[in-house]
């Protein structure tokens, strides 16, 4: 075995623990929740309050528990949240 | 993957917007509009853009060089969107699109990622055993083909450019866009002729 170092959570090319599942096909389109939460996304990032970076920034440093048992458009909800916060033009409080 | 979203995502949901609104950041006229626009897009752009670039020899060459600008003749607005690029299928060679590290798309030419293309399977094992991924469509292809996995990232989006089929001469470019599929355009399957026509 070589020493490298584990891969980060997201970083999931040739992750062996896929290896004999078969990729569901889910078809459906996304929900309401999904659809608000990517037009919020897109709306933040047009008026420059965050880049996709930030967004990638958030998914990644999310726990790897919570990373795996959120869905897709929870993950970016997570993100875009706290990146509202973090940069102070949210407080934290309004969203507990 | 498609499961719904838990009551304390859609609380927070609900919070997030209501302290965006009081600062006025973000109005519900806002993201209703950008919902809309966002569903506009949809395959049929992509598969419009790959039958024009099978009739035409200019337009598939600057589909190969500038898939924005590709994209922009067909009235798509790319501002704001990373680079698109065209991966050309030709005999032994054959390319497969994914995102391993989330979900980098090309949705304005494509529309929504669907759900199978975000999840963790495809992402994990499109790259190690693509064969095993495409057979789970259907898809099979000579042992003697060349399968390149090209990773779309958030600096540079992919989506593929299909040969096209035999038994298709003299289609208009409506005919072509139909038998372009989604799948088509990510790599997972091959345009296919409607049982009718390939009977002909």
């Amino acid at each position: 075995m070589s020493d490298a170092p584990t891969p980060a959570i997201h970083d999931l090319g040739g992750a062996s623990r896929y290896r004999c599942s078969p990729v569901e096909r889910d078809e459906a389109p996304p929900d309401e929740f999904g659809k608000r939460v990517d037009a919020i996304r897109q709306i933040l990032a047009q008026k420059g309050f965050m880049t996709v970076d930030e967004l990638r920034r958030g998914i990644e440093s999310i726990p790897e528990e919570e990373y795996f048992a959120l869905t897709y458009y929870e993950r970016w909800l997570t993100s875009i949240s706290n990146l509202m916060v973090e940069k102070g033009i949210i407080p934290a409080e309004e969203l507990r | 993957m498609s499961a719904p979203a838990r009551p304390e995502s859609l609380a927070l949901l609900d919070k997030f917007v209501a302290a965006l609104a009081t600062r006025g950041l973000v109005t519900e006229q806002e993201i209703a509009d950008r919902q809309a626009s966002t569903d506009r897009a949809s395959p049929e752009i992509g598969a419009r853009m790959v039958a024009r670039a099978w009739l035409d020899e200019g337009y598939r060459r600057l589909l190969l060089a500038n898939g924005a600008a590709a994209a922009e003749q067909m009235g798509v607005s790319m501002a704001g969107a990373p680079p698109l690029g065209v991966l050309e299928d030709r005999p032994g060679l054959h390319h497969l699109v994914v995102c391993t590290l989330c979900s980098c798309y090309p949705r304005a030419v494509l529309g929504y990622p669907p759900h199978w293309y975000k999840s963790f399977e495809y992402r994990a094992r499109a790259v190690r055993e693509p064969r095993a991924v495409l057979a789970e469509w259907g898809t099979t292809l000579p042992p003697a083909t060349q399968i390149r996995v090209v990773d779309s990232t958030a600096d540079y989006r992919w989506m593929v450019l299909p040969m096209r089929p035999p038994g298709t001469e003299g289609w208009s470019e409506d005919q072509l866009t139909a038998i372009v599929t989604r799948d088509a355009l990510v790599g997972v399957a091959l345009p296919r002729l409607p049982v009718a026509a390939a009977a002909e």
